[in-house]
């Protein structure tokens, strides 16, 4: 088999155009080309990487995620795209998007935050954790030189966003916390040109990176992949805490966050686990932070789980809604009333979903409701 | 592409000149012999040893190193000449990867002294150079160690496993899930480990077991607990189990603290090769050569300075049974 190299920005965005304009006009959920398991050329155009520390013999610690990874030199951390080369940490992924979808906003999914708009979503490889759930394995668990990869500066992608009428960039698919740096430039170039960004991440982070973000990005959705330190160990290789201090980190910080639970069939559907999910939310963050329970489809290492029955995601929203919460989802079910958005104050339904798409909106400006005038929480223009 | 001949002595430069290619046609697929598949069966290592495989200059003499291969070679299988035990473990059908080790570059690397002597007795049982490919992570690492990247269909292979990609399937036991190389999976129907021995500053120390990371798309997500016990399932999967029928590792040149980037100061000239089966017996025996080592510069023992190879001891146990890590149990045979 022939060696794949890198694609050059001009294959990359053909393929973008073309994909694009024959894909379903349905809704903009294109994907614009799919990961193969043949590679690229080694990444050369290194970009030091923003947090780490030196140590003797050439060795570095890693201090973006809670991991603090100890490199040797000639290693990579446990994401895998961050390399000690000489003693000096270097990003292999900044500027180097493996991905680039049109999305709608609710996919991702953000509720509150400029309903029917679409995002420019993006993603280079690799991933500070291993779910072994993950839908995206494919390009999570990869390494650079495994995935082809596009040369797309942040400004490049500002201009793309706003070429193609998105309102926001949205760092997902994989985990934005290991290309921090390229994400934090790209909003950077963005807000320039009024493009907002939003980060859709598993929230395994340290404080100070997270902190610096929260300067550049308009909303933040994370995964909060169960309530037990059990489930956080055993099926996504890292702890609960973190991702504990992430949220209280980011409602501290005055950062629109939204929470998204995949609830996974005897894994993490205990009602108890639920229950006291829920107290914790509304005590830490409020009763206005949006809980989307995502329903889950067998995938990578967990093929032999049946999919969530909906019956379970019922029973946990009226858990969270029982214990406070004001908004909460029902994903993965198109057509399901726990998509839509009611009013805390009138109980009536302000916006209505169907999958992706935005079937009736009763928000008035500025957020309120049409019915009650209460406003409702979220980023909406 | 353009072709030059080269040097016998440079034939990993070229990945061998194909000055003969005698084809035995002797037998079919051989046998697995690896202690997984004969879990009763004492491990046999031999451990052949000779200062002489250096010059005056400490460079590798390549025809001593074959000499002391060929040795080994006929104690392990107990034949009288080394091309008899060539012919008991390889066959004309078969497609030998050699899978080396060349992620630190030329200080502490596979040594292609002992590829070349590999490749000698791979010839003696009628595999057929074509059939031969010596490989690793990534054709960059190979570079580095001083391999030269061949791809020409009539010759020995060499390159990595950039050039043909992963499996799209996922290998699970225990902990790990990991999609495999080509080579190994697609391209050989036997494979010949070639560890080098040398410490590892997470996992402890790097031999046979661990050699198998250069095989998996994800190794970085396996040196949690010190590779304790993801080198032991990595080794289970199925693959790699099956394929494996003879481990060669090249302690010529060893390292004792700072790896796995080569660190001078800390390598030595131990002038062996470690020959067998039983990948679990050749680690502990390994572990031992780099203890000693250790002792005697003054620096602690792995398991004081927190890094105990433990997953040794795990692909010995009820769960894996990759071999025996009891050494008073396994025959050594020093040559």
């Amino acid at each position: 088999m022939a060696i794949q190299h890198v694609q050059s920005r001009r294959q990359f965005l053909g393929s973008c155009l073309n994909l694009g304009a024959s894909s379903s006009a349905f809704w903009l959920a294109n994907r614009l080309w799919a990961p193969e398991r043949c590679l690229s050329s080694p990444v050369e155009n290194l970009t030091e990487a923003r947090y780490y520390e030196k140590l003797p013999q050439r060795k570095i610690k890693c201090v973006l995620c809670p991991r603090e990874c100890v490199i040797d030199d000639q290693e990579t951390g446990y994401c895998g795209v961050r390399e000690n080369r000489g003693g000096i940490y270097y990003t292999l992924v900044y500027g180097r998007p493996c991905s680039a979808h049109i999305d709608p906003i609710e996919k991702k999914p953000l509720f509150h935050f400029l309903p029917g708009s679409v995002a420019f979503s993006i993603a280079t490889v690799g991933c500070n954790v291993l779910c072994k759930f993950c839908q995206n394995w494919e390009i999570s668990q990869a390494r650079p030189d495994q995935v082809p990869s596009a040369d797309m500066p942040p400004e490049m992608i500002a201009a793309q966003a706003k070429r193609n009428d998105c309102q926001s960039i949205s760092y997902t698919y994989t985990e934005p916390v290991i290309f921090t740096e390229y994400m934090y430039d790209c909003a950077v170039a963005g807000r320039k040109i009024n493009v907002k960004s939003v980060m859709i991440s598993n929230g395994y982070i340290q404080k100070k990176p997270m902190q610096d973000l929260c300067g550049v990005l308009d909303a933040v959705k994370i995964d909060l992949k169960a309530f037990t330190e059990k489930f956080y160990t055993e099926m996504v290789s890292g702890h609960l805490q973190p991702v504990l201090d992430t949220l209280v980190l980011l409602k501290n910080e005055g950062m629109w966050t939204e929470i998204v639970y995949l609830v996974i069939p005897t894994l993490n559907d205990h009602p108890k686990d639920l229950q006291q999910m829920c107290r914790w939310l509304v005590q830490e963050l409020g009763p206005d932070v949006p809980l989307h329970f995502s329903r889950f489809y067998p995938q990578y290492r967990l093929k032999n789980l049946s999919p969530t029955p909906v019956s379970t995601l019922e029973t946990a929203r009226k858990i969270a809604l029982d214990s406070g919460l004001h908004f909460v989802y029902i994903g993965n079910v198109p057509g399901h009333e726990g998509e839509n958005t009611y009013c805390p104050g009138c109980h009536k339904l302000v916006i209505r979903r169907l999958g992706y798409q935005i079937a009736e909106n009763n928000l008035l400006e500025n957020g309120f409701c049409k019915f009650c005038q209460r406003k409702i929480p979220g980023i909406w223009k | 592409m353009k072709r030059t001949r080269y040097k016998r002595r440079e034939f990993l430069k070229t990945t061998v000149q194909a000055s003969s290619a005698i084809c035995f046609g002797i037998t079919g697929l051989a046998p697995t012999l690896c202690s997984a598949a004969m879990p009763s069966k004492q491990s046999t290592i031999v451990v052949a040893e000779n200062h002489l495989v250096r010059d005056s200059k400490d460079k590798l003499i390549g025809n001593q190193v074959g000499r002391l291969l060929e040795r080994a070679m006929e104690n392990l299988l107990q034949v009288p000449k080394s091309e008899l035990a060539w012919q008991k473990l390889f066959g004309a059908r078969d497609v030998v990867g050699i899978k080396v080790n060349c992620l630190a570059g030329k200080g502490i690397s596979t040594h292609f002294e002992i590829v070349e002597a590999i490749i000698e007795g791979l010839r003696s049982a009628g595999v057929m150079e074509k059939n031969i490919i010596i490989w690793d992570r990534s054709s960059h690492d190979l570079e580095k160690a001083g391999y030269r990247i061949q791809t020409d269909h009539n010759r020995v292979q060499c390159y990595g496993t950039e050039r043909v990609g992963y499996t799209y399937r996922v290998y699970e036991f225990g902990e790990v899930g990991s999609c495999l190389s080509k080579i190994l999976v697609e391209k050989c129907t036997a494979i010949i480990n070639v560890p080098i021995l040398k410490d590892h500053g997470i996992v402890g120390m790097t031999n046979a077991l661990k050699n198998f990371f250069g095989a998996i798309h994800n190794p970085n997500k396996y040196h949690d607990q010190r590779g304790d016990p993801y080198i032991a399932d990595v080794n289970m999967l199925s693959e790699i189990r099956s394929k494996v029928k003879l481990i060669i590792s090249d302690a010529l040149t060893a390292q004792c603290e700072g790896g796995p980037p080569f660190m001078p100061q800390w390598a030595w000239s131990q002038n062996s090769l470690l020959v067998g089966f039983d990948p679990v017996a050749i680690d502990a025996l390994g572990w031992q050569i780099i203890e000693a080592k250790r002792q005697e510069k003054g620096l602690p023992t792995l398991k004081a300075a927190g890094r105990e190879p433990s997953y040794i001891a795990t692909a010995a146990d009820e769960q894996h049974r990759l071999g025996c890590n009891d050494l008073s149990k396994t025959n050594i045979i020093r040559v």
